[in-house]
């Protein structure tokens, strides 16, 4: 590794209380983020990406979350024991993160204005005039045709497609150095799925932030990211560059993401699948997480859980028998 | 440790509303308030040796003390045996209004929902009738049918059935749309059936939380009533109007009206609390309601 | 916008007149069944049966109720509410007297309510599961729980006869000054709020912890939005818009509770009007006042559904 990381996650736990007490929804999750990276978080839901992206910036319910070990490092900061009022300054102006579903995501009755205003007025002491100006560039920014006018416009006046693309502009109005995009693209049609992935490609390239891409489908993930970090059932089970996982998955989790990839050439009526589901939290697994819903279980998968074990350059993956394939062919 | 704590609360298997309600904080006190309140009102006679309304002019206006829990009124009878057994009266009546409204309710609404060419008619009718404030129609319905328990029972009740029919047609109208309705639908079930075996059936919810509130609210209505002087006549005590006739000595004697105001609090209360009870564990959609 | 919130005006105007018309009906039936013949009233005790007969001639109580019935509505399309038997008076007479007392009454409680209620929910849900939760939704329970007019009986006994601070009964016309006006109605109208502002707490909490549960919540405070902000500018908009449908609801049982804490208080209002309309049977009176009730609240309603338009900007601009 050359340069310093920009973000760097370490040994993350975050707990939920249910009625059935406190339940681990992610454990032990390490990573890092280089400057002006993109890096791709993938999982089924259930497996934690979201989790552990809205932890970066605490945005869990205070009473009914905890998180009993963990740091988030951030500019020699912090960010799990930041006081709230430095951690405001961070979210929004310097990590910013736009969601999934656009529509319940912006203010129905704020107007368009009001929303981007309001990053720009709190992070960069705008006034309102300022503040608006800088919204209409900003939505400039995100190719929003006739800006000028949309602005006074209501998010529900708005489509799915152009909804998105405010929730970007609101996120990159004070252009801050980390975007978390948590399945920007889930909600919406095929054909806006691809421009709006195009938008944040460019909007990478343009502001030199970093992007932390984060969707349940390999396919999104492989067009945009270098790095890759496979989530399963609240655990990293892979990670490394996305090259490198795509040619050689060293978990049967990833290998069964990338079968469900719909391929661009051939017209194929039946993707496979990976049988069953993930694991509810409260449910009890001895062993790999895995390896009840894996094809290629064996014996000791289900007695000890696997370590997290590096399978190449800057490569980890959190398979046994994998790795003992791989050192045999060596 | 999560999976440890997971095996220990499994889902319950039987009965798992019943579970889910015992285990609901306000659901248990409403529950013991009202419990209370209705062994009290039935066992009326073992819990003391006063006659309601034998009067006896010697024992007027006596503040309370060990013989006369509650002191006596204007006429020397024992407010605490008035209030025993004015429980019977007003939580006759709040469950007659329950009843009584529910029933009739829920046949409107759920009439409403299943025949579309009544529907328009029926709430146009509900509409009508929610334009008077509740006791406002009360008041008028049970002075023109005259002072006693029956009309009362019915004045309240039409009063509050158009919001209960309401309720149970919204339910009926998404239970309608359900795909399995529509299956029985198409397999040539009659309209009874459809009525019986699944609309009746998925109203019940909602049904039964508005009943728990449309029974505090008659206990609070039979009170206010009688204060106007149109609730249950005397001499047979209601909590109603035996404030009513404390109210003039509410200065000299505050006891007369204040254990049966409190008798109705309390009982409103409980009732409150069972409601919200039912509704947290029965039907989560509903938010406070009138 | 001004065209959709007009036409939107228009279509609930058209949606009021078949309700109207059934508080007519109803009211019409509801006083036909009161027991006791208005023209013996009239004529009084002493009066013989060909007297009786004529003011019932006179009163047009001979024809068939069909007919009454047409001859009323007719009347009433005219403003024509009928005259009081007892008052001597019009209808319309009698209510102009007696309505800004109930008015006043309102308003005052009104104001007392809204803002409790609110802040009361809205602090609740801001502190959920924390004692101030706890305590707020106790109160409003308690609100929703005790009869008003044992409350106020009580209070009486505390502020006006022991501590002599306020007013037992009687009405200041606010022609006598703003003061008295508001002294005399202080205490009815806060007892009369009791209630509502109990139940507009428990509807506000939830309303608001609904608001609080939606992503644009989340999307504010990942903009860096502070706690209170957010609660201020994002989540209370968005709780004012069923808070604002519920106010429909709670001038209703405003009006409905005023009968009652009229009659403790010895106020002039209307409540008071029907409830001695209905005591002496004059039905004329109960019928008129009942539909110009009616009437207020239907009207009430259409000013909600403006106030709405105002607060929600997707019926605004549909």
């Amino acid at each position: 590794m050359t340069a310093a990381p920009l973000l760097s996650v370490r040994d993350l736990t975050v707990e939920f209380h249910t009625d059935a007490g406190w339940l681990r929804a992610i454990e032990r999750v390490s990573f890092e983020l280089m400057p002006q990276e993109a890096l791709g978080i993938v999982g089924e839901s259930g497996s934690g990406k979201s989790v552990t992206a809205l932890s970066l910036l605490r945005l869990h319910a205070g009473s009914t979350t905890r998180m009993p070990s963990g740091e988030i490092r951030y500019d020699g900061l912090d960010l799990l024991t930041l006081p709230a009022r430095t951690l405001r300054r961070i979210r929004g102006g310097e990590i910013a993160m736009i969601f999934q579903d656009p529509m319940s995501s912006l203010n129905p009755v704020l107007t368009i204005a009001d929303q981007i205003s309001e990053t720009l007025m709190l992070h960069q002491g705008l006034d309102r005039a300022a503040a608006r100006r800088q919204a209409i560039a900003s939505l400039d920014r995100v190719r929003i045709a006739d800006a000028a006018r949309r602005v006074d416009a209501y998010p529900h006046q708005l489509s799915g497609g152009m909804r998105q693309r405010v929730m970007i502009a609101i996120a990159i109005a004070c252009r801050p150095r980390v975007l978390i995009a948590d399945e920007p693209t889930t909600a919406l049609d095929v054909t806006i799925q691809a421009q709006i992935l195009d938008l944040l490609r460019e909007l990478q390239g343009e502001l030199g932030m970093s992007v932390i891409l984060i969707s349940h489908d390999l396919g999104v993930i492989a067009e945009f990211a270098q790095r890759v970090l496979v989530m399963y059932a609240g655990r990293v089970v892979e990670q490394g560059p996305a090259r490198a996982l795509y040619r050689r998955p060293m978990h049967p989790y990833t290998s069964g993401l990338l079968a469900a990839i719909p391929p661009l050439d051939a017209d194929v009526r039946r993707l496979p699948t990976i049988p069953g589901n993930i694991p509810d939290p409260s449910q009890r697994i001895d062993g790999c997480r895995f390896s009840p819903r894996c094809a290629e279980v064996q014996a000791a998968c289900r007695a000890t859980p696997p370590d997290l074990v590096s399978v190449g350059v800057d490569h980890l993956a959190r398979c046994p028998p994998r790795l003992a394939r791989l050192e045999e062919a060596r | 440790m999560a999976e440890a704590v997971s095996d220990l609360l499994a889902p319950p298997r039987r009965f798992p509303v019943l579970r889910r309600l015992a285990r609901h904080r306000s659901f248990r006190v409403g529950f013991v308030i009202v419990l209370v309140l209705l062994l009290a009102a039935i066992f009326a006679p073992l819990l003391t040796g006063f006659d309601p309304t034998a009067m006896r002019a010697r024992l007027r206006f006596r503040p309370p003390q060990a013989a006369y829990l509650f002191g006596t009124d204007n006429f020397g009878r024992d407010v605490f045996t008035r209030c025993l057994y004015g429980a019977r009266l007003s939580l006759t009546i709040g469950f007659g209004v329950a009843v009584l409204s529910g029933v009739i309710g829920a046949a409107a609404g759920i009439a409403s929902a299943q025949f579309r060419w009544l529907d328009g008619a029926m709430m146009r009718l509900m509409d009508g009738l929610m334009a008077f404030p509740a006791i406002i129609l009360a008041i008028g319905l049970a002075a023109a049918m005259g002072p006693n328990i029956g009309s009362l029972i019915v004045a309240l009740s039409v009063a509050y059935i158009p919001r209960t029919a309401r309720i149970v047609r919204a339910s009926a109208l998404v239970v309608r749309e359900l795909e399995f309705v529509d299956a029985s639908r198409v397999a040539g079930a009659s309209s009874l059936r459809i009525i019986v075996k699944h609309l009746l059936p998925n109203c019940m919810g909602p049904l039964l939380v508005q009943l728990t509130f449309v029974f505090a609210y008659a206990i609070l209505a039979e009170a206010a009533l009688s204060f106007l002087g149109i609730g249950p006549p005397p001499p047979a005590p209601s909590w109603g109007n035996i404030i009513a006739e404390g109210r003039d000595q509410a200065v000299e004697a505050w006891w007369i009206m204040f254990f049966p105001g409190m008798a109705i609090s309390l009982a409103t209360l409980g009732m409150n609390l069972l409601g919200d009870g039912l509704r947290d564990v029965l039907d989560p959609r509903l938010k406070v309601e009138t | 916008m001004k065209l959709r919130v007009l036409r939107r005006l228009v279509l609930r105007l058209g949606q009021a007149v078949p309700i109207l018309l059934v508080v007519a009906v109803v009211t019409f039936f509801l006083m036909h069944l009161l027991p006791g013949d208005p023209a013996a009233i009239i004529a009084g005790p002493e009066a013989g049966a060909e007297a009786i007969e004529k003011i019932r001639h006179q009163l047009g109580l001979d024809r068939s109720l069909p007919e009454q019935l047409a001859l009323w509505l007719f009347h009433l399309a005219q403003g024509d509410f009928g005259r009081s038997i007892v008052l001597n008076q019009s209808v319309l007479e009698a209510l102009s007297e007696r309505l800004p007392v109930t008015v006043s009454l309102t308003v005052v409680s009104f104001a007392i309510t809204i803002p409790l209620g609110i802040v009361a929910g809205v602090l609740a849900a801001r502190f959920r599961n924390t004692w101030l939760d706890s305590a707020v939704m106790f109160l409003a329970l308690v609100g929703v729980s005790i009869p008003g007019f044992w409350v106020a009986i009580l209070s009486v006994i505390l502020f006006s006869v022991t501590l002599g601070w306020l007013p037992a009964s009687g009405y200041a016309p606010l022609a006598d000054g703003v003061r008295p006006w508001l002294l005399s109605l202080l205490q009815p109208a806060a007892m009369l709020a009791l209630f509502q502002i109990g139940f507009l707490a428990r509807m506000a909490r939830s309303a608001t912890l609904d608001v609080l549960d939606q992503d644009y919540i989340r999307t504010a405070r990942a903009k860096g939005v502070s706690e209170w902000r957010t609660i201020a500018k994002h989540a209370f908009r968005n709780t004012l818009i069923p808070v604002v449908t519920a106010t429909g609801i709670i001038l209703s049982l405003l009006m409905g509770g005023s009968v009652v804490i009229e009659q403790v208080f010895a106020l002039p209002g209307v409540g008071r009007l029907i409830v001695q309309a209905i005591l002496t049977r004059d039905y004329p009176l109960v019928q008129g006042t009942l539909l110009v009730l009616a009437f207020m609240f239907v009207g009430i309603n259409l000013l909600v559904d403006v106030i709405y338009t105002w607060v929600d900007p997707r019926v605004r601009y549909g």
